[in-house]
């Protein structure tokens, strides 16, 4: 595993610490598993950290069951620090390794305009790997999708 | 020091909704011990939504203001991510109180959405959801698996299997994939198969998700939590894995 395919391009990732796995779970040792796996991925100098992070870092606003709770305005009120945190990376992508985060930061892009994407980890893995096809790219924008592309005359 | 001991509020305090949560919480959750520094509320991303932060919330349940606690959303706004416990240094269990808060309304009155996810999977063995039966399920996860192995050679040996007696990992999945995405499932098939796991999805309680425990119903919550840990226990499988 390595980060060839980004050696030129230098897309910019940052990686949102999901709650679950990092505070309320493993803590720091975890929070830097994470980021020796995405720096080995996207290369260490694409790599920017949100501020602040690890143990440290805010919720996004999709934990707890606020994502089907009907309260939309306060969602994404909530998830206006995550925002800013994001932005301010300037990065492209946020790399989210949970399902919650992974949807309210989606929807946080959208709304604040930030446009940056959202990407599952095993995702980069698979790209990085090379073994990423034409059709599981459905959270990668459009400067990732002719990149190292496994079989793509199997693209749909 | 004063000569006679000054009461307080009112004479027979009845029980309160904080007491309550006392006595299930280790060390009482330390519900007793705040400074009222405001740690919490200043690191808190809920802080201001409906009128609410974790330090008030926590003064209005010691001051036993049980019924505007019962009236007010903000437990369902809260995601307790812990953040505040995690700051706090009397180390309170806020995220606890906020849980339990959310079991002051009777069931029907929670959230509709939360509410109608968890009784959906409760209706089903697969506790899915978005109510994906097991038979859907199987169809989906074979269907794309055979067309990854015909179109990428390289993978044509790569396994999504369901009830693999005796294999090391019991995987779950979130309800999304095979319902609307399900070529999402695939690089993690893929990164499965070439670190050589011997893993498998179950017929029964493969779903993820688990609504009932955000709706703070702890019969259900265990109910849907058991169905998978139970079919994890029927296969002999070692390692339960979280994907959620």
């Amino acid at each position: 595993m390595n980060s060839d395919w980004n050696k030129d391009l230098k897309i910019k990732f940052t990686v949102q610490d999901p709650c679950q796995i990092v505070r309320k779970s493993y803590g720091d040792p975890i929070a830097d598993d994470l980021r020796f796996v995405v720096k080995s991925i996207v290369g260490e100098e694409n790599f920017i950290d949100m501020q602040p992070n690890r143990s440290n870092n805010y919720c996004c606003g999709g934990g707890g069951g606020f994502l089907q709770s009907g309260f939309k305005d306060e969602r994404l009120t909530y998830g206006k620090i995550k925002d800013d945190q994001i932005q301010a990376t300037g990065a492209d992508y946020c790399i989210a390794g949970c399902h919650n985060c992974h949807a309210q930061i989606h929807e946080l892009s959208e709304h604040y305009g930030g446009n940056y994407g959202v990407v599952h980890l095993w995702t980069l893995i698979c790209l990085s790997l090379g073994i990423l096809g034409p059709n599981e790219r459905e959270y990668l924008g459009e400067d990732l999708q002719e990149v190292n592309v496994f079989h793509p005359e199997t693209a749909m | 020091m004063a000569e006679t001991v000054i009461k307080l509020g009112r004479k027979e305090k009845p029980s309160t909704f904080i007491d309550k949560v006392k006595q299930i919480l280790p060390e009482g959750g330390n519900l007793n011990a705040c400074l009222t520094c405001g740690a919490c509320s200043s690191g808190c991303p809920a802080t201001g939504l409906a009128d609410m932060d974790p330090r008030k919330f926590l003064r209005m349940a010691a001051l036993g203001m049980d019924e505007e606690i019962a009236a007010s959303d903000w437990p369902w706004m809260c995601t307790m991510c812990m953040r505040c416990i995690y700051v706090c240094p009397m180390k309170i269990d806020i995220p606890q109180l906020v849980f339990n808060a959310r079991t002051l309304r009777p069931r029907e009155e929670r959230p509709r959405g939360i509410l109608g996810s968890c009784d959906m999977a409760l209706k089903n063995e697969t506790t899915s959801a978005m109510g994906t039966n097991a038979e859907d399920f199987e169809f989906v996860v074979g269907d794309v698996l055979e067309e990854y192995q015909e179109n990428q050679p390289e993978f044509a040996d790569m396994e999504a299997p369901i009830d693999k007696e005796g294999a090391e990992f019991f995987l779950n999945q979130n309800s999304r994939e095979p319902n609307t995405e399900p070529d999402e499932m695939v690089p993690l098939w893929k990164i499965l198969h070439l670190v050589g796991a011997n893993w498998t999805y179950g017929s029964k309680g493969w779903a993820g998700e688990n609504y009932c425990m955000f709706l703070a119903d702890d019969e259900s919550w265990k109910k849907v939590t058991k169905t998978s840990a139970d079919q994890a226990n029927t296969l002999g499988v070692k390692t339960f894995l979280n994907t959620e």
